[in-house]
């Protein structure tokens, strides 16, 4: 997902002492845990782990689609891509601020992210090589968000609740201009439509990897579901996607790229291939098709907005010695 | 940048007549940026008509410890709320 096998710290089972005790009974209770509160430290690290994580991904997310604002066909097309965009940075911005609640501050997360040492998720190391690509993320790759995010409006940590409840909102816009791109490429001509498919056929597999590792493999999970912080397995919500996602496709009239995806109507549920897994580690561990054209990206904005940042701040200082002047 | 810009709390009037609303926070190297990017960052829907910002460090809270003293003594006062007072049915207009 947008935090992908989020470290929950050492999995030790020491008999939790009384005040973690009454933590977890708190969060069992129900009752969001808030910033002042007192919180395990190995609650606050993951929670910065995934909550960076999650923004990281917004902020990253915004480069596969920026590619097509100058070359979107219409000007209609063009206003909401970049709206999609600037709501991305907003979604960025919340879940920055949510992090610091936690103690971490924001440069230093920027800095994780620039260095390479933060993560962010692996789908966004994919190319967005024609303007389906545009239709293919927002039908795919938000509708999976919103399947995670929604229920991380119920998550524990207040802050992050409640950032995720102004995400997910917004979400629905995202995934709904996307299924609407596909639906007019796929009513249009015979190569606009072969475009979605092609664009089908190559986002298809990244997106149920997006989900994480298989639950078997999931070593961080049992912890995250205690603390409430992941309230669904990777599974579960990759299974809700596929189930969601295949009479969608058949509306549009396109295939999706996997032999063995069938109705299985004793599990009530869609049968699907074999990930392949190799891909997804190697995308994680920067050796996607984009990896590094990605981390470039971000860098060379960072540092082409470095006048930018400096002039308001000299301009913040300037204001602010001549209102002290004025008061002396 | 290891100078990094102060934390603004910001608070949207979302209608007329109602009272701002705290929204979420950003940062902003003075108030009047402060203002710009809460208006990029948490209006973009017509959420609001009047925007206010406050530094973070300015705000004063209570203490989550204090909690039970602060705000127990409320619980015993039921008398404060109307529907403590039975009122005769027949009694109009009150």
């Amino acid at each position: 997902m947008y935090a992908q096998m989020v470290d929950t710290g050492s999995p030790d089972n020491q008999a939790l002492d009384a005040r973690e005790a009454r933590f977890q009974q708190r969060i069992d209770d129900g009752i969001r845990i808030e910033p002042q509160d007192w919180m395990p430290e190995r609650y606050r690290k993951t929670l910065i782990r995934q909550i960076s994580q999650h923004a990281h991904s917004e902020i990253v997310g915004q480069l596969p689609e920026g590619n097509w604002i100058t070359r979107a066909p219409s000007l209609k097309r063009k206003a909401i891509l970049l709206a999609k965009v600037q709501d991305e940075a907003g979604h960025g911005l919340y879940l920055y601020s949510a992090a610091e609640t936690l103690g971490i501050s924001r440069d230093q997360m920027v800095d994780d992210l620039h260095t390479g040492k933060a993560k962010y998720s692996s789908i966004f190391n994919y190319p967005t090589l024609t303007w389906a690509d545009v239709g293919a993320i927002g039908w795919l790759v938000d509708g999976s968000a919103i399947m995670n995010q929604i229920p991380l409006c119920r998550c524990s940590y207040g802050p992050y609740a409640r950032a995720m409840i102004r995400v997910c909102k917004e979400e629905a816009f995202h995934m709904r201009q996307g299924y609407d791109l596909m639906l007019a490429l796929c009513r249009g001509t015979p190569a606009q439509k072969a475009m979605a498919q092609d664009a089908l056929n190559r986002w298809w597999w990244p997106s149920l990897m997006m989900f994480g590792p298989p639950d078997g493999d999931s070593v961080h999970s049992a912890q995250s579901q205690a603390w409430k912080i992941k309230l669904f397995t990777n599974d579960e919500l990759r299974q809700k996607m596929v189930d969601q996602t295949v009479p969608q496709a058949e509306y549009l009239g396109l295939t999706i790229p996997d032999a063995d995806l069938k109705w299985n109507a004793e599990r009530g549920h869609y049968d699907y291939g074999a990930i392949d897994w190799d891909e997804f580690y190697a995308v994680v561990k920067g050796n996607g098709p984009c990896n590094r054209e990605r981390l470039d990206t971000r860098r060379q904005a960072w540092d082409d907005g470095a006048w930018f940042r400096e002039a308001l701040v000299a301009h913040a200082d300037k204001q602010a010695q001549r209102e002290h002047a004025r008061a002396a | 940048m290891k100078n990094e810009w102060p934390l603004w709390e910001v608070f949207i009037r979302s209608q007329h007549g109602l009272a701002h609303r705290h929204v979420g926070s950003l940062h902003a190297p003075d108030a009047a940026m402060a203002i710009n990017n809460a208006r990029d960052v948490y209006t973009r829907r017509n959420e609001g008509t009047s925007i206010w910002v406050v530094k973070a460090v300015d705000i004063t809270a209570s203490d989550p410890d204090d909690k039970q003293a602060l705000f127990d003594p409320a619980q015993s006062k039921v008398y404060r709320h109307p529907t403590f007072f039975p009122m005769p049915d027949e009694v109009k207009g009150l």
